[in-house]
This record gives C-alpha cells, sequence and structure tokens, in this order.
C-alpha cells in the first residue's frame, strides 16, 4: 500500500472544504448572532435549494467534461412556458409539469446534438444557445411576468415543522426534499450506475473512452439532458417558492452555481468532482451572502466573492497539478534521490 | 512448414487510404502464447496493421483468421471480444480513476442496467494485480502513479478483458532497464498463461531477449519473419531501413575551438541539478538519456522559457539573464522542438510565412510593416540552402511531407541566425533518407560556426552527428564521451542500465 486512508482523506478537496465551512459557520456565528440558528439555516438552504438542484446537473456535465453556461436560460423557458399553459390554457398540473420538463430535456439534448454533432466547443454553444433562448423568452413574454399561479402549484408542502421557545417557525419544505432528492440520485447516479463511471471516464480521457467503446454521442446526450431536466425541476421549484414566474429572474444565477461547483471541487477540465463536494460548494456560498448580508456588507461584494472564488480554486487545481507533475516527472523513471526533499515517497510494497 | 495452428493469421492485408498505399499484401501470424517483435521504422506501416487487427481500419483487401475462423468485418469491439488488446503508447487510462476501476473499466460497458457494485469490480481488478508482478494498491489514483506502473494497469486492463493477444506499443520507450526486466517477467508470467504477446517498436530493444520471432516490416510491406537467434541487431537494422547504412563516426575534437555557450551549476527543481558544460563555436554537442531524464527540460531553460532557479548560462561569456524565449531569440538560441507539428510549424499557414516567423522583427520596413518582396527573398534562399520540396512558397506547409516540414522548423531558426541552435529529437518520424538530409544540414551548421545540441535517445543519431556526448539520468549528467571511444551497443547499454 502506497498511502494510508487518512491521507487519502487529506487529498480530498471535500475534507477541506469541509473545515473551511466549520470556520466560516464560526466566525459568522460570533460576528453575526442570527446566523447560526436552526431557523436561519434552514431558510438558507430553502433559499438556495434551486439553485443546489441545478448545480446537481451542471456537476454531471462538468464531469463528463464540458461546461454549460445556458442552464439559467433553460429554467427560465421551462418555467415560464409552463406557468403560461397551466394559467392561459388551464393546463392540469401533471401535464404541465411534464411540459415544463421536457423542454428542459429538449433545451439539453440541442446543447449536446450541437456539440457532438455539429462539434461546437460546448462553451460557444451553450453561451450562443442560451442567448437565444433567453432572448426568444424575453421577446415573445415581453418582459411581462405572471402572477396568477394556480394553487396547487404555489401552495407550501410542509414535510415537518417545529417551533423554538422564542416563536421562530422552522419548516422542511418541499424545495429543500427536493434538493436531497436530486442529490441522492445524481449521487446514485454518479457512482452506481455505468453511465455515470462512463461519464468520468470520458472526462478524464475523451480518446481512451472511445478505444474501450464507450458511446460517447449517447454520454453527451445523456449528461446535457440530465441538467436541461435539473434545471427545468429547478426552474418549476423556483415559481412554487416565490409564486409568481418573472422571466429573468433566474438570470445570473449560473455564474454562482457554476462557482459553487468549481468550489465544491468539480474540475472544469472534466473527470473530477462528487455531489458532496458540490453541496459543501453551495453550502458555502449560501453561508457567505447570508453572513455578508447580516453583517450589513454590500451585495456587490459577494459578487467579488464569487469572481474571486473562481479564480483562486481553479488556480489552486491548475497549480498543484503542476507542483505534482513536475516534482514526479524526472526522478521519476530511476526514482533517484538527487533531487533532494522533492522526490516524493518511494514505492514500498 | 509444421506451426501449430496460430491464434492469429493474416493472409493478403492490403490496405489504402485515399492514394496512399499503407499496407501491402501482409502475410503473418502470431501463435498462442507466442512472443513475437513487430519492428519497423517510423511510417512503415506498424501501426496502421495494429488497428487494422484491432478493427479500427477494416483492410482492403485480404483475410484475418482467429483460431483458423475468418474474423472479418471486425470491429474494435469485435475484435476485443476476440481477445485481441492493444496497449498504446499513450496506455489510455483514465488518470482521475483508481487502478481498480481502470482496469475494469469494460465491466462499465454492455450492461447499462446492472448497478456498478465496488466490490465486483475491485473482484475483477484482484484477478490480474495479483503478486509478485502486480503490487498496486487498487485504490491508487492513475495520475499518481508512475509510467511503469501505469503500463502494469494498462496490462493489467487486458487481462482482465481476458486478452489472448497484446499488443504493446512501444512499451520501453520510458522506462529504465530494471523496469524493462520488471515488464520481461510480466510478459513471461503471460506466456505462460498462454497469451501471445506482440512489442511493437521502431527499433530493436531488450525485448528482443525474451522473443521467439521477429518480424521486420518496411514501405507497408513484410520484409520477412525470422526466429530472433537467426538475426542480429545490425542485420534487423539494415532490414528496417533498406539501406546498408554504416553510420561513420564524425566526432572531430573541438577542443581548441572558442566556448561558445558555457552553463555553469544549472539547477531547477524536480527538473534537473547541477549541469555544468560548454558548448564550442562549431562543435556539436549530444545530450542523451531516457524520456523524462531532464533533456528537454534543460532545452526548455536554455530556451528562455523555463527560469532555471540556481547556476548561471554565458553566451560569448556575456552572461545571460533569459526570461522568456524571445531574450533567447534576441541572444541567439534557437529552437527546434520534440513535438515539431505541435509546436515547431503553424500548419495551416504558408510556407513563406513559417519560415519568417522568428524573423518578424527584423524584417520590418518603414511604419513596420512587412515588404513582401523581402518576406519572399529569405523564405526563397532557406527553401534553396535546405532542399526542401515545395510546390509554392505559399501553399500551407501541411501540405509537405514530415521530413519537409522538418526542414521548414530548421529554416524557421536558420533564418535567424542563430549562434546556438538546439535540436530536440530533430528525426522523430523522419525516414531514413530524409534523415540523412537532416544530418548533413547539421554538419554543414556546424561548419558555419553555429554550436548545435542535439538531444536525442536514438544512439546512432547522435553517433552520426555529435562530436561529444553527454549522458543525462534523474536530472544530472552522469558522463560526458565521444563518439566512437564508446561502441554505439556500449552507449546503448550504459543509457539503459
Amino acid at each position: 500500500m502506497r498511502e494510508g486512508a487518512l491521507r487519502r482523506l487529506q487529498r480530498r478537496p471535500e475534507v477541506w472544504l469541509l473545515a473551511v465551512i466549520v470556520l466560516v459557520g464560526a466566525i459568522l456565528g460570533v460576528a453575526a448572532p442570527g446566523f447560526l440558528t436552526l431557523a436561519n439555516i434552514v431558510d438558507l438552504l430553502e433559499t438556495y435549494s434551486v439553485q443546489a438542484i441545478m448545480a446537481m446537473g451542471l456537476f454531471v456535465v462538468l464531469v463528463s467534461g464540458g461546461i454549460d453556461i445556458s442552464f439559467a436560460a433553460t429554467a427560465s423557458v421551462a418555467q415560464y412556458v409552463a406557468v403560461l399553459l397551466a394559467t392561459r390554457a388551464g393546463l392540469a398540473g401533471p401535464l404541465a409539469i411534464g411540459v415544463g420538463l421536457l423542454i428542459g430535456i429538449g433545451l439539453g439534448c440541442l446543447n449536446a446534438a450541437l456539440i457532438h454533432f455539429v462539434r461546437i466547443t460546448s462553451i460557444i454553444a451553450t453561451i450562443a444557445m442560451m442567448s437565444v433562448t433567453f432572448s426568444l423568452l424575453m421577446y415573445f413574454s415581453g418582459g411581462r411576468s405572471l402572477y396568477d399561479l394556480p394553487e396547487w402549484w404555489t401552495d407550501r408542502v410542509v414535510f415537518w415543522q417545529t417551533e423554538s421557545p422564542n416563536g421562530d417557525l422552522t419548516r422542511i419544505t418541499l424545495p429543500i426534499v427536493a434538493m436531497l432528492v436530486a442529490a441522492l440520485v445524481t449521487w446514485l447516479f454518479m457512482t452506481r450506475t455505468p453511465i455515470g463511471r462512463q461519464l468520468y471516464a470520458m472526462g478524464g480521457n475523451p480518446e481512451a473512452a472511445r478505444r474501450i467503446g464507450a458511446n460517447i454521442g449517447m454520454l453527451q446526450f445523456v449528461a446535457y439532458g440530465y441538467l436541461g431536466f435539473m434545471a427545468a425541476v429547478g426552474g418549476l421549484l423556483q415559481a412554487h417558492r416565490v409564486g409568481e414566474s418573472v422571466p429573468n429572474a433566474m438570470y445570473n444565477t449560473e455564474l454562482s452555481v457554476l462557482s459553487a461547483a468549481v468550489l465544491g471541487g468539480a474540475s472544469l477540465s472534466g473527470g473530477i468532482g462528487s455531489v458532496p463536494g458540490v453541496l459543501l460548494g453551495i453550502v458555502l456560498l449560501a453561508m457567505l451572502q447570508n453572513g455578508l448580508n447580516l453583517l450589513g456588507v454590500s451585495s456587490y461584494f459577494f459578487q467579488i466573492v464569487i469572481g474571486l472564488t473562481i479564480l483562486i480554486s481553479t488556480s489552486i487545481t491548475v497549480l498543484s497539478a503542476r507542483k505534482r507533475r513536475r516534482h514526479r516527472n524526472p526522478s521519476e523513471p530511476l526514482g533517484t534521490p538527487t533531487l533532494g526533499a522533492t522526490t516524493q515517497e518511494p514505492a514500498r510494497v | 512448414m509444421t506451426d501449430p495452428v496460430p491464434f492469429l493469421r493474416l493472409t493478403g492485408i492490403g490496405k489504402r487510404f485515399g492514394g496512399v498505399q499503407a499496407l501491402q499484401n501482409i502475410d503473418w501470424d502470431v501463435r498462442p502464447g507466442e512472443v513475437h517483435c513487430l519492428v519497423g521504422e517510423n511510417g512503415c506501416g506498424k501501426s496502421t496493421l495494429i488497428k487494422t487487427v484491432a478493427g479500427v481500419h477494416p483492410p482492403t483487401v485480404g483475410t484475418i483468421e482467429i483460431d483458423g475462423r475468418p474474423v472479418l468485418p471486425l470491429t474494435p469491439s469485435r475484435a476485443r471480444a476476440l481477445g485481441i488488446q492493444v496497449i498504446f503508447q499513450d496506455l489510455s487510462l483514465f488518470p482521475n480513476l483508481t487502478v481498480a476501476e481502470n482496469v475494469a473499466i469494460e465491466g462499465h460497458l454492455g450492461h447499462p442496467e446492472r448497478p456498478v457494485s465496488y466490490a465486483r469490480l475491485r473482484g475483477l481488478a484482484a484477478a490480474p494485480l495479483r503478486p509478485p508482478d502486480f503490487t498496486l494498491d487498487p485504490e491508487a489514483t492513475v495520475a499518481d502513479l508512475s509510467v511503469s506502473e501505469r503500463q502494469i494497469v494498462a496490462i493489467c486492463r487486458g487481462l482482465a478483458a481476458e486478452a489472448r493477444l497484446i499488443f504493446m506499443d512501444e512499451p520501453t520507450a520510458s522506462l529504465t532497464r530494471a523496469e524493462v526486466n520488471r515488464l520481461l517477467a510480466i510478459v513471461a508470467r503471460l506466456k505462460a498463461d498462454g497469451i501471445a504477446v506482440v512489442f511493437v517498436s521502431h527499433r530493436l530493444d531488450e525485448v528482443v531477449e525474451i522473443a521467439e520471432r521477429v518480424t521486420v516490416m518496411r514501405d507497408g510491406q513484410k520484409v520477412g519473419t525470422w526466429p530472433v537467434a537467426a538475426v542480429d541487431q545490425r542485420r534487423i537494422g539494415n532490414l528496417m531501413t533498406g539501406l546498408d547504412i554504416e553510420h561513420a563516426v564524425v566526432a572531430r575534437d573541438m577542443s581548441a575551438a572558442a566556448p561558445l555557450l558555457e552553463v555553469r551549476s544549472l539547477g531547477r527543481e524536480g527538473e534537473y541539478a547541477d549541469v555544468s558544460f560548454t558548448l564550442r563555436r562549431g562543435e556539436v554537442l549530444g545530450i542523451t538519456g531516457l524520456l523524462g531524464a531532464g533533456r528537454t527540460e534543460l532545452a526548455l531553460s536554455l530556451f528562455g522559457m523555463a527560469r532555471p532557479e540556481r547556476g548561471t548560462i554565458a553566451l560569448e561569456g556575456k552572461l545571460l539573464d533569459l526570461r522568456s524565449n524571445r531574450d533567447a531569440v534576441d541572444a541567439g538560441i534557437a529552437y527546434v522542438s520534440e513535438d515539431r507539428l505541435g509546436l515547431g510549424v503553424i500548419l495551416k499557414q504558408s510556407i513563406a510565412d513559417n519560415i519568417i516567423l522568428a524573423e518578424l522583427q527584423n524584417l520590418r520596413g518603414p511604419l513596420g510593416l512587412i515588404p513582401n518582396g523581402r518576406r519572399k527573398a529569405l523564405a526563397a534562399e532557406w527553401v534553396k540552402r535546405l532542399a526542401i520540396k515545395i510546390s509554392g512558397l505559399d501553399k500551407p506547409v501541411g501540405t509537405l511531407s514530415g521530413g519537409n516540414q522538418q526542414r521548414v522548423v530548421l529554416a524557421k531558426w536558420l533564418a535567424a541566425r542563430p549562434k546556438v541552435l538546439i535540436l530536440d529529437s530533430p528525426t522523430v518520424g523522419v525516414d531514413i533518407k530524409n534523415k540523412k538530409g537532416i544530418y548533413d544540414v547539421v554538419a554543414e551548421l556546424a561548419n558555419a560556426g553555429v554550436g548545435i545540441i542535439v538531444i536525442s535517445d536514438e544512439v546512432l543519431e547522435i553517433f552520426a552527428t555529435c562530436d561529444r556526448v553527454l549522458h543525462m539520468r534523474g536530472g544530472r549528467i552522469l558522463e560526458e564521451t565521444v563518439p566512437g571511444i564508446l561502441s554505439e551497443h556500449q552507449l546503448e547499454e550504459r543509457i539503459y542500465a
């Protein structure tokens, strides 16, 4: 054995992220007394549930070695069309939801088709798709919000609730449960199904994946279709939470979702990342935003935090990979100890 | 012939790509449990032959039989199902996954509905990963393994897929002698299990020791198959090239010439350490050693692309502080990279534009623009001097043959009239006749007073070009020798020792 379980654990970004979260939580708990209360935390979870669900989808695309910028636009379109059908055409609940989900999957598959068949780089294809779908939505909706959502859509679904002595109500609601289900499903999908493992393989070495006979095209459709589906789920839930459909309400969330995923250890070059990591990434981002809010810091500052997060975490990944490569290669073929402290531990049996 | 039924038999195999006849009338067989060497120069059709057997390229004519049964048409998955595994030189592993998952990766195909069981995965991987030959932590991530450990992972993957014939493409290119010995032990075990192994190589190396037969290819044709005992290194070399080339030792004693480039105690953490040498005017200095010995890293530092952390570089007695390759070019140092197609030329641009690339600054006329006449004149001059075969200066470089592309890269740097020229593996992928041409250019430049550093792991190349040789290992200069004092064979043994 070359290294113990503990050392392997230390190398996992999730562990470090958890440490940072505990630290930030402790600091915020002291600085902002309202922060570390059950009610605030659960409230925070619900606020970020939609982003977390979309992050699950994005995580799958990132692991496959691609990227998607268009999912927030996809979510907006799926939401608006479904609400429109439910309010103006009086479509039944399951039908409206079904149409919304299908729109999400369809737009995701369109991305996959552009990337796989036309061979457009994923970032270009999805930026273009974001522009097209979002602008179409704004054009046809005229930017008008829809307020008269049917009751079945906006009624709170409470799974569990409790009241603290001071009267704070804590409720586990549908968005939180949906987020947990989405995380569980994504985790099972990516770790326990052959397709999920093939997505990891494709993200790690696409040429090798092709050589072992993985169906690259199918995998692309699965990844982007899955993200489209999750985006639509997020869109429909967002309308449920706020009780209205505002065409541009979710515009601009793609960046914070992306930074949460990257923060959680998902590599932008593919093949690396985990569901717990992405969830922790969301949690950290939520804590920062909420905590800074409670401390009365400007919301622009949060945008700075998001941008810096992407820069710093990607830089660390790239730099540590480069360092590891550099420290291994020259000494590697021979394992000569001549290069002093830089040589890695010998491969003992 | 009273051979046993071969595992694999090719009859009259031919393959055309457009107008190019890549394979012609190949009859070839591999016996069960045999160790076979397939050798030939780069571009002789070895890779095409492997890909034909692996089902990647269907042959234009001919038949392929496995266990005496015709198997065409062959697809990659069918070939694998029949027990044919190819370990490509890049190993085709997934660096982000564990050893166990890499070995058992094919278990993820075919049953999309069956949930992944990591216990089953480990079981699948454990079968080939058994000691004493394969002692790897199944939970280790492949990105953290050394090259030879990765090779073991690739072999185990073939075994897990129930291979009966494993092609290994250049398996020893980056291994030390000790690691090669380990590989040979593994191959012996495969043989004992009845698995045939075909080593594919562009040179005859250590693996011949344990092979039974060797097949030589040249220009898309099979030259012949012989028992290993019947041929020696020199004969194989001649059969591969088709030329009876005597590599005359060219080494001259240059110790009286003026020092040009003086490198003292140069070091860069994790790459090379304590490197000192002097290159004299008009001298050709070879740097050899295994892949990863620090040769290329050193060259990149001399070219200003990776700053050394310790030591000094002086050119004509003046200390250099190279912060970028621009500094190096300005100082008169040129570098022709190993990856000539990736880094050396811009394939889509014209021959003329490629040649003048390093001279753009000096070609500028009034207003900072480049006059077309001067551009063409400079390009034409070097096309003529290097005898580059072109149909027009404005044709894209991508339309030229490999050897001529190489010359365009040379021309690009020579146009800048360098004092020091660093050639990294200058003839990789170049056929024997063009190799000779490049060696001639090297000699001509040296006579004109340019100091030349040739980096190569081909001993023949070193002998054909260099006056002195530095042997690098593990980032350090191990020894300095003069071609001719050591024989080719002795030097080769030292490199791979």
